[in-house]
């Protein structure tokens, strides 16, 4: 479903990303793993079209999409759930979702999808009303994937949907993102720093070093991996 | 049955109309304030919709006011005065045209400083402003046919009560209707947060370009009221101070509120006519009592109630 070949991407006159290349195939978690500033929330934003890349190629459902905009990529089903939450902290819960709709013109859709977004996160309907910025870190990690499911993606790149929240809420995220997984056929392309839980739920994995893919595989045997358990999983 | 706001803005209008047929018995001088608060409702209204709701930083207010002014004064009073003459209709019926003009080349204007400049993130937006105002300046100074910088004279006074107050409550019902509409949930996610808007599929450059340029488009017709207000217009009334100034009003009204600006507006206007007692010594004051003020209340004086009605359905 995504595809990259030879990717490089700079920031002014710093390479963030080496020539990568990765495939996400439809209907497959993929993880992407590494420390800070390996370059996985840059692969993801060059992905979504946030940033331009300096050489290489993006595919995305067989097509060539390398320089195409955001906002042209969200109406073709890829959705971007950016890092750091980033949701609009002035406008009400409902408001953020709707936003998410922002391409839908049909209504009746928008309020399906809303429904569904709304039992996927029960925590939000009871917050409906109460402005973003209000909510804990982990309502509004749940606001912001739900915000990203109302574009109603084919294809979802998550960017570390479970930095600073609270363990149980976590794995709450985590078991509803396996669950898009497989009632709906989403693909996931995620990037997460617990490199545990992330290759648990994950078909497959790869590991990126300073702006290198330095290792890809099943995420079974990734995890089994001496170097990756050594280097990631804290054994 | 027409939506409430319509209805206000209706009623508006008859009030203005109403005030207007007897504004021959108000005072010259107070009816010259007053309307001077309308003109200036118009002006920062529509700096709110690109500084306040939008999350922009536009320096350049006063410029598009200069380039609405000209266009204007250009049509009842410069070459294109041939032509209105010729028209043979009054000039009390072209007069809505004449500001209307102003404020279309303003907005193509907007358009024009506005898309390349939109397209970056952070402040360069106010930077260019800035050197837009300046620019505009230097231009029309050397105009010769547009009077250069001695100005433009004789510019006939058709600025009434119900053009300056009609004008002022459009702006405002067109603001207020804007912000509440899917459109102007756009500027709020984009003032709130530029990549997250882009991430959901918002064309960012698009809603901040469509905002800038309404406002400006507004700023012209502001200019136009101002030209056949005063009779006279000088590129050096339109300079930085006079963009600073509705800059001010928008802070100290609340960035995003509507209610809170009109009330700045008048505030500060009729702040600075009461200090001209002071005579040279009235700038140092009106900076004294502003550094105050923000000391105080940053978040604006006005900020009483939330920015908005939450908008459902």
């Amino acid at each position: 479903m995504v595809e990259i070949r030879n990717l490089t991407v700079a920031y002014g006159a710093v390479t963030a990303l080496h020539k990568i290349s990765l495939t996400v195939n439809a209907g497959e978690i993929v993880t992407l793993i590494g420390g800070n500033g390996a370059g996985k929330s840059t692969t993801l934003r060059a992905i979504s079209g946030l940033i331009r890349p300096r050489s290489g190629k993006i595919m995305y459902q067989g097509t060539d999409v390398t320089g195409v905009p955001a906002h042209e990529l969200v109406a073709r089903g890829l959705s971007h759930c950016p890092e750091g939450r980033l949701v609009f902290a002035n406008l009400t819960v409902d408001e953020n979702l709707r936003l998410g709709a922002y391409l839908q013109r049909d209504r009746k859709r928008i309020a399906e999808e809303l429904d569904f977004v709304l039992t996927l996160f029960p925590r939000l309907s009871e917050r409906t009303t109460q402005l973003a910025g209000t909510l804990s870190g982990g309502e509004q990690q749940m606001l912001a994937i739900a915000r990203a499911l109302m574009s109603q993606p084919r294809c979802l790149l998550l960017d570390e949907p479970s930095l600073g929240i609270a363990p149980l809420l976590v794995k709450s995220i985590f078991d509803q993102i396996v669950a898009l997984n497989r009632t709906r056929g989403l693909t996931i392309l995620l990037v997460e720093q617990n490199a545990n839980l992330a290759l648990e739920i994950s078909h497959r994995g790869y590991v990126l070093e300073t702006g290198r893919i330095i290792l890809s595989d099943h995420a079974a045997a990734l995890r089994s991996n001496p170097d990756v358990q050594e280097a990631y999983l804290g054994a | 049955m027409l939506p409430r706001s319509q209805i206000v803005l209706l009623i508006s209008l008859i009030t203005a109309g109403i005030i207007s047929a007897s504004s021959s018995r108000i005072d010259d001088y107070i009816l010259d304030v007053i309307l001077g608060i309308g003109i200036n409702i118009i002006l920062a209204v529509s700096l709110n919709l690109i500084n306040g709701f939008t999350g922009q930083f536009s320096l350049g207010h006063a410029g598009f006011m200069a380039v609405g002014a000209y266009a204007a004064g250009t049509l009842t009073t410069g070459p294109g005065k041939v032509w209105f003459d010729a028209s043979g209709a009054s000039p009390a019926l072209l007069f809505p045209f004449v500001l209307f003009a102003g404020g279309l080349t303003a907005a193509v204007v907007g358009l024009a400083v506005g898309a390349p400049s939109l397209r970056l993130k952070g402040d360069y937006l106010a930077i260019v402003t800035l050197g837009f105002g300046e620019i505009i300046k230097v231009i029309l100074q050397n105009i010769e046919w547009l009077g250069g910088s001695r100005g433009m004279v004789g510019i006939p006074s058709y600025t009434s009560f119900f053009w300056c107050f009609g004008a002022a409550a459009v702006t405002i019902y067109a603001a207020w209707a804007l912000v509440n509409s899917t459109l102007g949930r756009g500027f709020l996610a984009v003032a709130d947060d530029e990549i997250a808007a882009e991430a959901m599929g918002l064309n960012t450059t698009r809603y901040k370009i469509i905002a800038f340029v309404t406002g400006a488009f507004f700023a012209g017709i502001a200019g136009g009221l101002y030209a056949h207000l005063k009779g006279y217009i000088s590129p050096a009334g339109f300079d930085f101070n006079k963009s600073i100034e509705i800059v001010v009003m928008v802070i100290l009204g609340g960035m995003g509120r509507h209610v809170g600006v009109v009330i700045a507006v008048v505030l500060l206007t009729v702040l600075s006519e009461k200090l001209r007692d002071f005579g040279d010594k009235r700038m140092i004051v009106y900076s004294a009592l502003l550094i105050l003020l923000m000391l105080t209340r940053p978040q604006g004086l006005f900020t009483w109630k939330p920015a908005r009605k939450a908008i459902t359905g």
